[in-house]
């Protein structure tokens, strides 16, 4: 698998770098990650950046995850990078809203190494 | 330890939910931070000088709070951030207020039926002892003591129905 850029997007500092710790672990290669403590953020950063891949949580201040995902659609910088919301929030309104606006997959925290590995690679593998 | 069933429902009573409090404590602690709870052989008393708490509100209304020392609190956030305890900085109330938030949700998520009814607040974290809780809450709290590296953790739910 190549090198990829990936966004990783929480209100949580700590959160972001366990995400990322995460990913690294389940064997995927980070060329470069973006941080972002809430949706406007995120989309401040890709503005300037292309992602192949976009880490999201929900309940976030200023712009909250379905919000940024909504937003996504017409950002040139996230085409073709699968979104996957990692969030304490264990709502099926939300998971399905999500879904429904572009996300392609789902973890619910706590989570290990060995499930963003299998909610992510399979989208990574696909996109390629 | 007797494992709860697998999930409650609202109409059980308060009683009832301390075990599953405990697992949800328990699957937090060994999934971020690898480490196992134990349970104190005998009534613990200890150093509580740091509080994190969030909010429920919905069909399951009330706070979740943990409380435990600075020191402990320190140590949880090196062991999810994988660096040394004196290496936390002001990381240590962001690593704490998210694990009362992982703990909440969890919890919550094992209510049959309750994932859509209740809605977390972000976690808001004190420090220092001198202070006196007064949740507006008509049933007893549901809590839970036990020790994180030999050091006293007390996970408290107070309701509100």
């Amino acid at each position: 698998m190549d090198s990829i850029q990936a966004l990783i997007v929480d209100d949580s500092s700590v959160m972001r770098k366990i995400v990322e710790r995460s990913l690294r672990q389940a064997g995927i290669e980070l060329s470069k990650v973006f941080e972002a403590g809430n949706g406007a953020e995120g989309l401040a950063v890709l503005a300037e950046n292309r992602v192949e891949l976009i880490l999201c949580d929900i309940n976030m201040p200023v712009m909250d995850g379905l919000e940024f995902v909504k937003a996504l659609a017409g950002v040139e910088n996230a085409k073709g990078a699968p979104v996957v919301m990692i969030t304490t929030e264990g709502s099926e309104a939300h998971v399905v809203q999500a879904l429904s606006l572009g996300a392609r997959g789902y973890i619910r925290k706590p989570f290990t190494a060995d499930q963003v590995r299998e909610h992510v690679i399979p989208l990574l593998a696909v996109k390629a | 330890m007797t494992m709860p069933s697998q999930s409650l429902t609202l109409t059980d009573s308060h009683a009832s939910w301390g075990p599953m409090l405990e697992v949800a404590v328990r699957e937090v602690f060994e999934l971020m931070l690898s480490c196992k709870l134990t349970v104190p052989e005998n009534p613990t008393t200890g150093i509580l000088d740091i509080t994190a708490m969030v909010g429920l509100a919905g069909q399951l209304c009330g706070v979740m709070s943990i409380q435990c020392s600075r020191q402990s609190a320190g140590l949880m956030a090196s062991k999810m951030l994988g660096v040394e305890p004196e290496k936390t900085g002001p990381e240590l109330c962001d690593a704490f207020g998210e694990i009362c938030n992982m703990v909440a949700g969890n919890f919550k998520n094992k209510i049959a039926g309750l994932s859509d009814g209740c809605l977390l607040s972000v976690p808001t974290v004190i420090t220092g002892s001198d202070y006196n809780l007064h949740p507006v809450s008509d049933s007893a709290a549901v809590e839970v003591r036990l020790l994180f590296e030999n050091k006293p953790i007390v996970i408290s739910l107070q309701l509100h129905r």
